[in-house]
């Protein structure tokens, strides 16, 4: 009896503790393995994900035009002003845990900065970078 | 005790017709708003602002109290989550068709989450406009203008950083996101 109690007590307490952690999908890393594998044979580099993340590309806007150069800061919609929650990981653990919302995000944010999808190397590229941005 | 079943039909009758003189008083009031061309009077003070519009009663709230939680999650990413009631339906239905080019912006959706959306303003959308003067910004309605000019809104206050734009409608309407646009929540920042 008193074994059986504890046994379902030990894994009640375990059952609570994974509850209490958000549940994402997915980590980081294994978004930027799925993108990997779009980008076959092609190896990323996160120093130019920071060159590309910091630079302007045709328009008007850039990356950090919304994000600030820091990606574990919060920053501004250039337009509207809205806060925008940090894009690093190590700043704000909700980030790229959701292929969906990083493939909608990607689509939008590039055509603005771009006027173009991004390719895996470059979607690979600033996710390398933002990984190596500390909190 | 118990209704026998005799009685029965009886009070479904009533009911039924209760119902009924119910639904076309709702009518009645439906077809007074679709009546109210209000954008183009509007433009100038003082005229066109009777009835319902003049006295801020839009037949609807200007957003429901359950709202969907898809339009309020995606809507409220880049700005405010604007209310149904602030533009026309077809106005609703021009904004979504054209999300790809969002007042600058890319901010298209899958079409699933598309259609839930425009389904939700388009059933809570105002009805105080009708199709031909359905702007793409509430800024552009003549509601929204004859609210906001000069004799209401001085000039100064548009300039203020903390307002910015009119689209930032939570600068003074402090209860913005909750559909509340009411004289008592405004309040100017200085």
């Amino acid at each position: 009896m008193f074994r059986i109690s504890s046994v379902i007590g030990l894994v009640s307490v375990v059952a609570m503790g994974l509850a209490a952690q958000p549940a994402f999908a997915q980590t980081p890393n294994e978004i930027l393995a799925a993108i990997q594998k779009d980008a076959a044979g092609q190896s990323f580099s996160a120093a130019r994900g920071e060159q590309f993340f910091k630079a302007k590309h045709g328009k008007e806007w850039s990356c950090v035009s919304c994000h600030t150069d820091n990606p574990a800061a919060p920053g501004k919609h250039a337009k509207s002003d809205k806060d925008i929650k940090p894009l690093a990981p190590s700043a704000n653990t909700e980030r790229f845990t959701d292929m969906a919302k990083v493939e909608k995000w990607f689509k939008r944010n590039c055509n603005d900065v771009l006027g173009r999808v991004c390719t895996p190397l470059e979607k690979g590229d600033v996710l390398s970078y933002l990984l190596t941005v500390k909190k | 005790m118990f209704m026998t079943h005799k009685k029965f039909p009886q009070v479904v009758a009533v009911a039924l017709l209760a119902m009924g003189v119910a639904v076309s008083a709702a009518q009645a009031e439906d077809d007074d708003d679709e009546g109210y061309r209000g954008a183009g009077h509007a433009e100038k003070r003082g005229e066109g602002n009777s009835g319902k519009y003049g006295g801020e009663d839009r037949g609807k709230p200007v957003q429901p109290a359950q709202v969907n939680a898809t339009w309020k999650q995606e809507c409220s990413n880049c700005h405010i989550a604007y209310s149904p009631g602030l533009l026309p339906a077809e106005s609703w239905r021009k904004v979504m068709a054209g999300l790809d080019k969002h007042f600058g912006s890319d901010a298209s959706l899958t079409d699933q989450e598309n259609r839930e959306i425009t389904t939700f303003l388009v059933d809570n959308a105002s009805n105080r406009w009708s199709a031909p003067a359905a702007p793409l910004k509430i800024t552009e309605s003549g509601w929204f203008k004859s609210k906001h000019d000069s004799h209401e809104i001085s000039p100064a206050v548009w300039k203020n950083p903390k307002v910015k734009s009119a689209a930032n409608c939570q600068a003074c309407h402090t209860k913005a996101e909750s559909g509340d646009y009411s004289e008592r929540n405004i309040k100017i920042p200085r």
